[in-house]
């Protein structure tokens, strides 16, 4: 497909004997939101890790924009424009927000075999403007990720991620264990990739958090995918009855 | 609940939680300026004279570089009980190459190698087989302290009289108040500090140390960092090792002995955390110094100085409750707009 910014095809991956991703072709479309859905080990997170470099397909394939790619490790996936938040483990909460930005990335005034000094003021304007880009409102780039919220932690990824000119950005389960109101900013971030012409793909548990903001919903169980269409074309009922 | 029951805090209050949570060492540093007040006035003065300074200026460099590298260790989420016996294997090996005709510097660069490579088994097998570095440096701890011995053949080797001492320790500077390896020290604690707060490799150990899982998937490759880490920590306990043999003239295969765990105590008492992530260079060396200030001021002030393990060992308990407590506080306060 022409629009296809990711296509996988035919992936497979094996844990210790358990078949988990059996011959998964899927289309991700540009500048869609995309809703993942299924049960705990339906293979959704083992896609997932496949795409953002966590772990290699044994099997298949994966074009990024039409040219056939090896991702073999997360820094692959982020040369490649893909952005992963994950529920838990995208920050270090004993460091400042702006260092968080950065982890991996840091901009340095010169460099001798990778290693060099922080150019600490770039650090610091360029969070506090990708900070304001999310519409997150801290007062400060140097307060430390543990004394934010939840929600405010997923809105730092977020605003890295798009800092980062992502052009694919994951969410795996970004709504779990937030409270309500930061759940709707969280929604309110994925409908907003749209318009900044990110592809988004959303992980969750909670249907309708899914039909909310997604404009196609895939669902997966035991390593295939069982269902593939619009949101406005299906209902949570028949998701439900296919997994 | 919690957060209920800061609301009454001012906001000075907060900021000084604050003001914990990014320079962990502050506690330390006050506790050092307080204790050198109590023992200028407990030994009438002669704590702070030139003599007295000079005898510690000139043993802190060793015990101070030691703890640079466990602080740092520490800090990527690692741990090292080896240091005491790579202090002795390190100038033991320069010892016998030198009785062998080797030249200094060529031993010198073999002594560094033979720490860089226990480092790198230390992080290699911790890191390989997923196990506690303190169980790998535990072994170390052994292994290393019997291969000093082995090599020494059971006798300490006679050093060469044409060692270079005045790049090392002889005195120098105003009223000859320091040894040259206090400039040594200064400068390795100048440079670590810079690399853990100024690099972008410092960032990759405070993640990598911080939290694991999300260092590695924003592609920091942990497991080299703490190899690096374990690396350059068993290169300063020999160099710091090297730079005691010297001062003494005589390479004793039983130097070190203890010394892992002061290390460990200085890090600590630093503000530097045992789970990694927190912690500065600025604080192993004041916990340190505090150890050292305590060794000496107990003397100084007629104190039983038998009572020098009690106080480190309080201080430490002490340090890392005190700790934790305030890392807990400070979390429950909330301090985003």
């Amino acid at each position: 497909m022409a629009d296809a910014i990711i296509s996988v095809h035919n992936l497979h991956k094996w844990y210790s004997g358990v078949h988990a991703l059996k011959g998964v072709t899927l289309d991700f479309t540009r500048g869609e939101a995309l809703g993942l859905v299924g049960d705990n080990g339906a293979g959704k997170s083992t896609l997932i890790n496949i795409l953002s470099g966590v772990h290699t397909a044994d099997q298949g394939e994966i074009k990024v924009e039409g040219r056939t790619v090896r991702i073999a490790k997360p820094r692959d996936a982020m040369d490649l424009g893909i952005e992963t938040i994950y529920q838990y483990n995208s920050m270090v909460p004993t460091m400042s927000i702006a260092r968080n930005l950065f982890i991996g990335r840091e901009p340095t005034r010169f460099s001798v075999l990778g290693v060099g000094l922080l150019d600490q003021k770039k650090m610091a304007s360029e969070s506090i403007r990708a900070i304001a880009n999310v519409d997150l409102h801290l007062r400060s780039p140097d307060a430390l990720v543990g004394e934010l919220s939840g929600g405010q932690r997923q809105g730092v990824a977020i605003a890295r991620a798009m800092h980062f000119k992502s052009k694919v950005m994951i969410l795996d389960e970004p709504t779990n264990h937030l409270s309500v109101k930061e759940t709707r900013k969280v929604i309110g971030f994925v409908r907003g990739l749209k318009e900044q012409g990110i592809t988004g793909v959303f992980i969750s548990h909670n249907m309708h958090h899914v039909f909310e903001c997604c404009d196609r919903v895939v669902a997966m169980a035991r390593g295939e995918i069982v269902l593939d269409k619009r949101v406005t074309e299906t209902s949570i009922d028949e998701v439900h009855s296919v997994l | 609940m919690h957060q209920q029951k800061f609301e009454f805090l001012e906001p000075d209050v907060k900021r000084l939680f604050k003001t914990y949570l990014e320079k962990p060492e502050l506690a330390g540093l006050i506790l050092l300026l307080l204790l050198i007040v109590v023992f200028q006035i407990r030994s009438h003065g002669v704590f702070l004279n030139q003599d007295n300074l000079r005898g510690i200026l000139g043993i802190l460099p060793e015990a101070g570089l030691v703890a640079i590298g466990v602080t740092i260790l520490m800090i990527s989420g690692e741990f090292d009980l080896s240091v005491g016996s790579v202090f002795a294997l390190m100038p033991m090996t320069m010892a016998v190459l030198m009785v062998h005709g080797a030249p200094f510097p060529l031993a010198l660069l073999a002594g560094l190698l033979v720490s860089a490579a226990i480092g790198f088994i230390n992080g290699y097998i911790t890191i390989r087989f997923a196990i506690p570095s303190f169980i790998t440096t535990l072994g170390m701890l052994f292994m290393a302290r019997s291969l000093t011995v082995v090599v020494s053949g059971g006798f300490p080797p006679l050093l060469p009289a044409d060692l270079p001492n005045w790049l090392f320790t002889s005195f120098v500077g105003p009223g000859n108040m320091f040894r040259m390896s206090f400039l040594w020290f200064a400068g390795i604690a100048l440079l670590t500090s810079l690399m853990l707060s100024r690099t972008n490799f410092g960032n990759w150990i405070k993640a990598t140390g911080g939290f694991p899982p999300a260092a590695a998937a924003m592609g920091i490759p942990t497991a080299r960092v703490k190899i690096i880490c374990f690396m350059l920590c068993s290169m300063l306990s020999g160099f710091a090792g090297m730079l005691q043999v010297l001062r003494l003239g005589s390479p004793l295969p039983s130097i070190g002995e203890g010394m892992e765990l002061q290390a460990v105590a200085s890090a600590v008492i630093g503000g530097a955390s045992l789970a990694g992530g927190i912690g500065t260079v600025m604080g192993g060396i004041i916990g340190t110094t505090l150890i050292r200030v305590i060794d000496n001021g107990l003397v100084l002030s007629h104190v039983d100085a038998n009572w020098f393990k009690f106080a480190i060992g309080f201080l430490t308990i002490f340090a890392v409750v005190a700790n934790a407590w305030m890392r807990k506080r400070a979390k429950a306060i909330k301090m985003e707009g």
